[in-house]
């Protein structure tokens, strides 16, 4: 079973910032079949289909005190599994991160 | 469904039938239905043709084979049927016939009902639908929401513990106590929705429910002293309402106390302290105990608040404490401990207020926090209760009359100009 964990961070930390070690160590884990960091929310372009036409918009698509920083897909047995790992990381991040658990849809 | 031995069947083993299948099925919808159709089967043939030797084994059969039936038919569920068969053929020991021994996995479904990642409502509808096999409806009418919002609560919740894999298992030891104490806070919660307005139904839903877990988890404290809580609340029930009016303990008839409950209650109250519990539902129980004697000990209960105080910092448990306050120290040492917490939206902190007031002469005061209590309560009887305590307070005579707008002109001179 695979997992996506969404990471949010406040619009205030810089993302640009290296991984923490720990962090780093965490991420290099069998369980963790791939992830990515987001550059900021104000590097975003939203597309939306409006009436036939596609509009553009500056910025990300929800405007918020939070925006998603990054994402890891993680495989674990069940969701408490998923869970585990997504508080370990939540430790380990800078206060304020969010993160949301989704499973993910596979084929078959 | 059919009043007789097949309710009987179908209240007892309903949860267990279910939690099985949902073991095997991994999917607690299909499980239902499957559970469905085997429950209606045994009530066209078990009249026919006699109940079967083993009722679990041949509903958990039944039930089973439907489902395989139906997964079949369903070409969506192609692989999961595949999947179904690749398992049972792995594990041929494991084939079922109606004579089979299903080990009792109600633990494990109870432990999946009310996992943290379901919402609070959510856990508590599930775990009625899937352990007490409560219909939709019912636990519409019970919860005061619309048939259409239970129902999409439920399917809603099915549909995670599918998607998400909620896991169907008895937490590792690590996790165990939070998990356990989430458990219970459902059961009491289900226990205390059954208890402001009497009904009946969930008040014995949650006890039977308590009663499983405490059996279940023989070596744990809590669900012990949970069961004996609600045994040793609810044993008062007959006396609780007379002609569908609100009687308070003091006024209660005694000989009305559902004396089997009180010794059962105690004698779990008794094996969790036996096993070294001294946690939030120990300490209930033991006040609740206290509670049924005659006098009653309010130091003891007071000093048994402060202990739960200290434990939940609940403002909710200092107001009780307040309650036993009053009674030791008076109502104007209560009022001053009951004004310091934030507790404006419960309807009980107010009625209690309104006690203290009343007993100090404060009428006015007492009326105003009585309208407060009966704008936040919806359980009729209790509405009832408080209008009446209204009506009491009203000034009726001359000296009413003064007495009031003495009240009154002291009120506005205590304000502050």
């Amino acid at each position: 079973m695979k997992y996506a964990l969404l990471a949010y961070n406040p619009s205030a930390a810089d993302q640009r910032d290296s991984i923490p070690p720990e962090i780093g160590e965490a991420l290099a884990r069998p369980n963790v079949t791939s992830w990515m960091r987001l550059q900021p929310a104000e590097s975003a372009t939203t597309l939306s289909r409006r009436e036939g036409t596609t509009l553009l918009t500056d910025g990300p698509f929800v405007d918020s005190k939070e925006y998603l920083a990054g994402l890891i897909v993680v495989e674990a047995a069940n969701l408490d599994e998923a869970l585990d790992f997504a508080a370990e990381l939540e430790g380990l991040a800078r206060s304020g991160s969010t993160i949301e658990v989704r499973p993910i849809l596979e084929d078959g | 469904m059919a009043s007789g031995p097949l309710e009987e069947v179908f209240r007892e083993e309903w949860g267990r039938v279910l939690a099985t299948l949902v073991g095997y099925l991994g999917d607690i919808e299909l499980a239902e239905e499957a559970a469905q159709e085997a429950f209606a089967a045994a009530a066209e043939r078990w009249p026919r043709d006699g109940q079967p030797a083993n009722p679990v084994g041949w509903l958990i059969t039944t039930a089973r084979n439907r489902a395989i039936d139906r997964i079949r038919r369903d070409r969506a569920f192609a692989e999961r049927a595949e999947q179904l068969a690749r398992e049972l053929a792995e594990r041929p020991e494991e084939a079922m016939d109606e004579t089979t021994l299903f080990p009792d996995e109600r633990l494990e479904l109870i432990f999946t009902c009310c996992h943290p990642a379901l919402g609070l409502d959510a856990q508590v509808a599930l775990t009625l639908r899937a352990l007490g096999g409560l219909s939709t409806e019912e636990i519409a009418r019970a919860f005061l929401v619309p048939f259409e919002t239970m129902s999409k609560r439920l399917s809603r919740a099915k549909h995670k513990v599918r998607d998400a894999v909620i896991p169907f298992a008895v937490p590792s030891d690590e996790r165990l106590p939070d998990r356990l104490d989430a458990v219970l806070a459902v059961v009491y919660l289900i226990f205390n929705q059954g208890w402001g307005d009497g009904r009946v139904d969930l008040a014995g839903e949650s006890i039977r429910l308590g009663r499983a877990l405490a059996q279940l988890m023989p070596d744990e404290p809590e669900p012990q002293a949970l069961l004996a809580l609600m045994l040793l609340n609810d044993s008062r029930r007959a006396a609780r309402f007379v002609n569908g009016e609100l009687v308070l303990l003091d006024e209660q008839d005694r000989s009305l106390w559902n004396q089997a409950q009180i010794d059962e209650g105690r004698e779990w109250l008794e094996q969790a302290i036996a096993r070294d519990g001294n946690g939030p539902y120990v300490i209930q129980a033991a006040i609740a105990d206290l509670h049924l004697e005659d006098p009653r000990d309010w130091g003891e209960i007071a000093v048994l608040y402060g202990t739960l105080a200290e434990l939940t910092r609940s403002p909710v448990v200092e107001m009780n404490r307040a309650v036993a306050l009053a009674e030791i120290e008076g109502p104007e040492a209560a009022l001053e401990l009951i004004d310091q917490l934030p507790l404006d939206d419960y309807r009980y902190f107010h009625s209690t207020r309104a006690d203290f007031l009343r007993r100090l002469g404060r009428n006015e005061e007492a009326r105003a926090a009585y309208g407060r209590a009966l704008a936040l309560t919806q359980a009729e009887p209790e509405r009832r209760f408080l209008e009446a305590r209204l009506l009491e307070l009203r000034p009726r005579s001359d000296a009413d009359w003064d007495e009031f707008w003495t009240s009154t002109l002291d009120d506005l001179e205590d304000r502050p100009s």
